[in-house]
């Protein structure tokens, strides 16, 4: 893999002034993941600290409910810090204290990845600067005052659109004022490689659990794994092991907002093209001179106008299919999920689950699927509950 | 079409960055008439982009402004034509990757060559990524500037291997924007980038003050300003001309050293 291509996706389009970091960041991930002692503290930290593995749930109300395949839930809301970033974040911190760094600084949208990452700064001692746009400190305010209670301190990014991708934009800035002693924990499968591929290795636990849980209870393999896609980690974690298994179909479902026909969504799939951002070339929300277009989603985890590029890869082979799913249809699951198992999913799982509905309704009652529940919901209650009319006070 | 060797020739070349449609294009194509009647030596036209990751908030802001005036690709072309017989110095495209690939390598170079800008930065196209853009810009005669950061000690003979124009020395680590002190020191990045080739030298970043031109345009061939003349305008606006000329000129001298600080 030449400079980290994922067919023509991929790369590394980023100042000179960070090509040593990331060369340096690259050869010592390659060191760490061979060394059988960077495992094992990675995955003592998964099991005792993040409480892995997340369990694989038959919700048989929901699929009592749907009445169609048999619907499982991969609870990675039932990790440490309530999402699957806790993953990604625990091998990265631990990375960058190999490396020598004794600051990390990451960017966020909903909070998760920012509580995550102050969580693992806190537990390895480590400085956390966490950068997030100021609308989305406005929508996820508990969020970062959860951060702050673990000891990061947390930017409100003003530039731009004030959301996910500045708050990128301002971390990669941040870095390249100081690289020295400050690695950048990326959070999703995205930006200049080497992250797209360390993120998906430290993800790819998730698909591997659901592989030896769907044989262990039912003995074959799932007949399609649906999952969120905002830059796309919980998805590429829960599809990896799976890429290879062609009779399991791999959905990714990604904001559409208000209607990918609007000009309020951040489909990037239905309505991207190819581009170049964030270090990375894949596909993204603009307009014909490049310039990157404002996206909107209810959700803030998934308003990023671009994607992975191993992502733009798998949507060009065909191999993982990219769906958009509204604001109404996954506050709709939001609620649904909520009413009939007792699980109140973060609204960015909510739209994998909106998907997984629809899906279920027209696939046998033998057949199974599998929903990456990426996050729990509890940070969203106000906002869903604004997003129907009533008020109520975070 | 002017070479960018000429802005170094027999002097120490004084280079100036304005963002196109900052505040608007066509006192943007007056004030670069302007830097080239005050001794600029080279003009930069930065490409506004939405997301400018190298730079810091004065080039930030200005980028904002201009796209928020609905500055287009194919006008600033325009804005350039207008000028291109007037020009006597190279003038530079400076603009993130994405403008570029979307708008197409060979169609945005053969335009360029058309309206006779000699280079381009590109501050998020290091080296190793430059193979689909090089082509393109080799058959129009478009020469890519690249950079090299204090950070970039073992790349520097790759990277000055097959570099054209001039190369662009990062001062300082960090995005650009002015700087009261840089303190990195940059004479062993110099004199590696010397061993390796004999291209000419411009330090950009952080550079504001005629102390500061006249200390770095001693140790390379030239200096580079953007976030001070951006700003400049930015508080001037339509009226910026008489202060423009009036900084240049006082960079200008000293980088050629009539000032003792």
């Amino acid at each position: 893999m030449e400079n980290g291509r994922f067919g023509i996706f991929g790369g590394r389009y980023i100042p000179e002034t960070l090509m040593s970091a990331l060369l340096e960041l690259e050869e010592a991930y390659n060191n760490a993941k061979n060394d059988p002692a960077f495992q094992a503290e990675l995955n003592d930290l998964l099991a005792n600290y993040a409480g892995r593995p997340s369990l694989l749930y038959y919700a048989k109300s929901l699929t009592k409910e749907i009445g169609g395949a048999k619907i499982y839930l991969k609870r990675e809301d039932l990790n440490h810090t309530g999402s699957h970033k806790i993953n990604n974040v625990l091998g990265q911190a631990l990375l960058a204290k190999r490396m020598g760094k004794t600051r990390i600084i990451a960017e966020t949208g909903a909070g998760q990845h920012g509580v995550a990452a102050a969580t693992a700064a806190a537990l390895l001692c480590m400085d956390c600067e966490v950068f997030m746009g100021k609308e989305d400190t406005e929508r996820q305010s508990l969020n970062v005052y959860r951060m702050r209670l673990l000891g990061a301190k947390v930017h409100e990014v003003t530039s731009g659109t004030m959301t996910l991708k500045d708050a990128v934009n301002e971390t990669m800035r941040e870095w390249t004022k100081r690289v020295e002693d400050t690695h950048y924990v990326l959070g999703s499968v995205m930006g200049p490689h080497p992250f797209p591929t360390i993120v998906r290795d430290f993800q790819t636990i998730i698909g591997k659990e659901i592989r030896a849980q769907m044989m262990k209870t039912t003995g074959r393999l799932p007949d399609a794994i649906v999952a969120c896609v905002g830059g796309g980690s919980n998805a590429i974690g829960a599809f990896y092991d799976f890429i290879n298994d062609k009779t399991v179909r791999l959905i990714a479902c990604e904001a559409a907002g208000k209607g990918i026909d609007t000009q309020q969504h951040a489909a990037t799939m239905a309505r991207g093209s190819v581009g170049i951002l964030h270090g990375m070339k894949s596909l993204f929300c603009q307009d014909e001179f490049g310039q990157i277009m404002p996206v909107y989603s209810i959700s803030a985890g998934l308003d990023y106008p671009g994607i992975g590029p191993e992502h733009a890869s798998l949507h060009q082979s065909g191999r993982a299919e990219y769906i958009p799913i509204t604001d109404d249809e996954a506050v709709d699951a939001f609620e649904l999920l909520s009413r009939t198992e007792g699980i109140i999913p973060a609204i960015e799982s909510a739209h994998a689950v909106a998907h997984a509905i629809k899906l279920a309704k027209e696939m046998d009652k033998e057949k199974t699927i599998i929903i990456c529940l990426s996050g729990r919901g509890d940070k969203d209650v106000a906002a869903i509950a604004r997003y129907r009319g009533e008020s109520v006070r975070d | 079409m002017i070479k960018i060797k000429e802005a170094f020739q027999n002097k120490k070349a004084f280079i100036a960055y304005l963002m196109a449609g900052d505040p608007d294009l066509q006192a943007c194509a007056n004030y670069i008439l302007t830097a080239q009647e005050a001794g600029a030596d080279l003009i930069e036209i930065g490409i506004p982009f939405s997301d400018p990751i190298a730079e810091g908030e004065v080039i930030q802001a200005a980028a904002a402004r201009a796209l928020s005036a609905g500055t287009r690709l194919d006008a600033i072309f325009d804005m350039v034509e207008s000028i291109k017989d007037k020009m006597r110095i190279p003038m530079v495209f400076m603009t993130y990757l994405n403008p570029v690939f979307v708008y197409g390598y060979d169609r945005f170079f053969a335009r360029c060559a058309k309206l006779g800008i000699s280079g381009i930065i590109i501050p998020d196209m290091p080296f190793e990524e430059q193979g689909e853009a090089k082509e393109p810009a080799e058959k129009h005669g478009i020469e890519i500037i690249t950079m090299i950061a204090p950070t970039s000690e073992k790349r520097i003979a790759d990277i000055t291997k097959n570099a054209q124009g001039f190369v662009y020395l990062v001062s300082s680590m960090g995005v650009t924007g002015v700087r009261s002190t840089i303190t990195t020191d940059l004479s062993s990045i110099i004199e590696s980038i010397r061993k390796t080739a004999s291209i000419p030298i411009a330090i950009g970043f952080g550079i504001s003050t005629p102390e500061q031109a006249q200390h770095f345009s001693k140790q390379a061939d030239g200096i580079i300003v953007g976030s001070a003349i951006v700003k400049l305008i930015g508080e001037h606006g339509h009226h910026a001309k008489q202060s423009l000329y009036d900084y240049i000129k006082t960079m200008k001298n000293a980088v050629m050293m009539d000032i003792i600080a």
